[in-house]
């Protein structure tokens, strides 16, 4: 493999900041937190989505319902991965007639989305569902976009953009490498 | 870890990580059948031929549903209608499916080996439904998946197998499989029943049924192979029903907490007593709902991913 330059774009108080702010602009275009779920998409949506919960549990003093999502089944791709893993799939709510915010790290081609979206419409008929992503890379290959981001940062093919959060990594951090 | 195999011809040749790769899969692929939209798109536009040559209920169900649930599509046949009772040998039938392109064939056939010749001669994916008294892969591993989620866990349980081992393809797969996790299997049966040689697996013998009960975890009753000539190697039935059929009594002998299984079909009255089958030990109708997540957790394991 090529040497690889990587690049900080957020640290742990950008990313506690980024993810505050979207909490708060979820609150308020929703009228509050009355009505809705959080579904996190394997793996680090699942953290990033519990981190929204926290902080929404703080403001409103209520707990709303995480689910967790494995897209996998629905990819479009899962006959050429090298090893396609199957996770499981924990949404315990009725998914009719609530708001969801569906949350991912990265949004790139909007791939990922819409199997999620596909996986959500298969257990029942949300009112809404909307987006929130941490890092939006660009590059979109299906028309969907998100309604929550943290950063906008375009991305060319031979970069990678990594999120990191201490629930898994150990440490919370937003990386972009180079290929050189 | 990534799936090795075009093929699933057994149990024997699976190491302990692919048995874990299988239950693990299967575990995310249980929740679907819960569901009230009972289907994913994952196998979309894959073909799957269901061959069975021996009769068969559950097996033949279990794969048809697992692969519906995956959006594949499925066509069957059976010995009995298919060409085979023209003369055509199982090898051009395996050539001639071929040329439609299926994804995967299941087949069950009388003939041990028989799925093998096929895997051999197709570039479809073949899987072992049950050939003869030699492998039934997918009852063993749909029996882990059970043991597993009841116990909570494999490695180091007392296992007892008792009724015709000999013609038994069940007891063989899972013998394999169970072996791999250091399990203490005792197969227990009439004489006549256990084959020569057994213990070379690893396994402990025991002709009297208490004595094999003693302190184990998992009960698992197997019925007499009558198409294989079970009932040709005992005395008559009712005297097999006397000293081998499981009854509420015997339970008392093993461990608190021992799960009964039967791979069925069940022949209540012989093996197994009613009060045991439907009892609160009884985990029969769990390894039936299992075996459609272990399958789909099967295919897609063989489907999925690049070759």
């Amino acid at each position: 493999m090529d040497r690889m330059e990587a690049t900080v774009l957020l640290d742990e108080k950008a990313i506690e900041r980024s993810i505050s702010r979207i909490t708060h602009h979820i609150l308020e275009k929703n009228n509050g937190s009355g009505n809705l779920s959080l579904i996190g998409i394997r793996t680090r949506g699942v953290y990033l989505a519990k981190r929204i919960q926290e902080q929404i549990k703080a403001i409103e003093k209520k707990e709303i319902p995480v689910g967790i999502l494995d897209i996998t089944m629905y990819r479009d791709d899962v006959f050429k991965l090298k090893t396609p893993e199957v996770k499981k799939t924990e949404i315990s709510f009725d998914v009719n007639n609530i708001t969801i915010v569906l949350v991912d790290d990265v949004m790139h081609t909007g791939r990922t989305t819409r199997a999620a979206i596909d996986a959500i419409m298969d257990l029942g008929r949300p009112k809404r569902i909307q987006l929130a992503v941490l890092v939006d890379r660009g590059s979109r290959e299906m028309p969907i976009h998100p309604d929550y981001r943290g950063i906008f940062h375009p991305a060319t093919a031979d970069q990678e953009i990594f999120v990191k959060l201490r629930e898994v990594d150990g440490l919370d951090e937003v990386i972009l490498t180079q290929s050189a | 870890m990534s799936w090795p195999y075009k093929d699933l011809l057994g149990t024997r040749e699976l190491s302990k990580e692919e048995i874990l790769l299988i239950l693990h899969t299967a575990e995310s692929f249980k929740e679907i059948s819960r569901r009230d939209i009972k289907k994913v798109p994952t196998l979309r536009g894959k073909t799957i031929i269901t061959a069975f040559y021996e009769p068969s209920t559950r097996t033949r169900v279990s794969f048809e549903i697992a692969a519906k649930r995956l959006s594949a599509d499925t066509i069957s046949i059976s010995g009995t209608t298919s060409s085979a009772v023209k003369g055509e040998t199982l090898k051009d039938t395996g050539k001639n499916l071929e040329s439609m392109r299926p994804d995967v064939i299941v087949i069950r056939h009388s003939m041990p080996g028989a799925p093998h010749i096929l895997a051999k001669a197709l570039a479809s994916s073949i899987i072992n439904g049950g050939d003869g008294a030699h492998e039934h892969p997918t009852q063993a591993l749909l029996d882990l998946f059970t043991i597993r989620e009841k116990k909570g866990g494999l490695d180091g349980l007392k296992v007892a197998i008792v009724g015709d081992i000999a013609h038994s393809r069940v007891a063989r797969s899972n013998i394999f499989a169970m072996k791999k996790f250091d399990m203490d299997v005792t197969c227990c049966g009439p004489p006549t029943m256990i084959p020569p040689f057994l213990e070379d697996l690893g396994v402990n013998v025991e002709y009297k049924l208490d004595k094999a009960l003693a302190d184990k975890d998992v009960i698992m009753m197997l019925r007499i192979q009558k198409e294989r000539g079970g009932v040709s190697v005992i005395p008559s039935v009712k005297e097999y029903a006397m000293l081998y059929s499981l009854k509420e009594e015997h339970l008392q002998k093993a461990n608190n907490g021992v799960i009964i299984m039967h791979p069925g079909p069940m022949n209540r009255g012989i093996e197994i007593s009613d009060a045991v089958a439907d009892g609160p030990y009884s985990v029969i109708l769990d390894q039936v709902e299992n075996g459609v997540a272990v399958r789909m957790a099967i295919l897609f394991l063989l489907l999925g991913g690049e070759s």
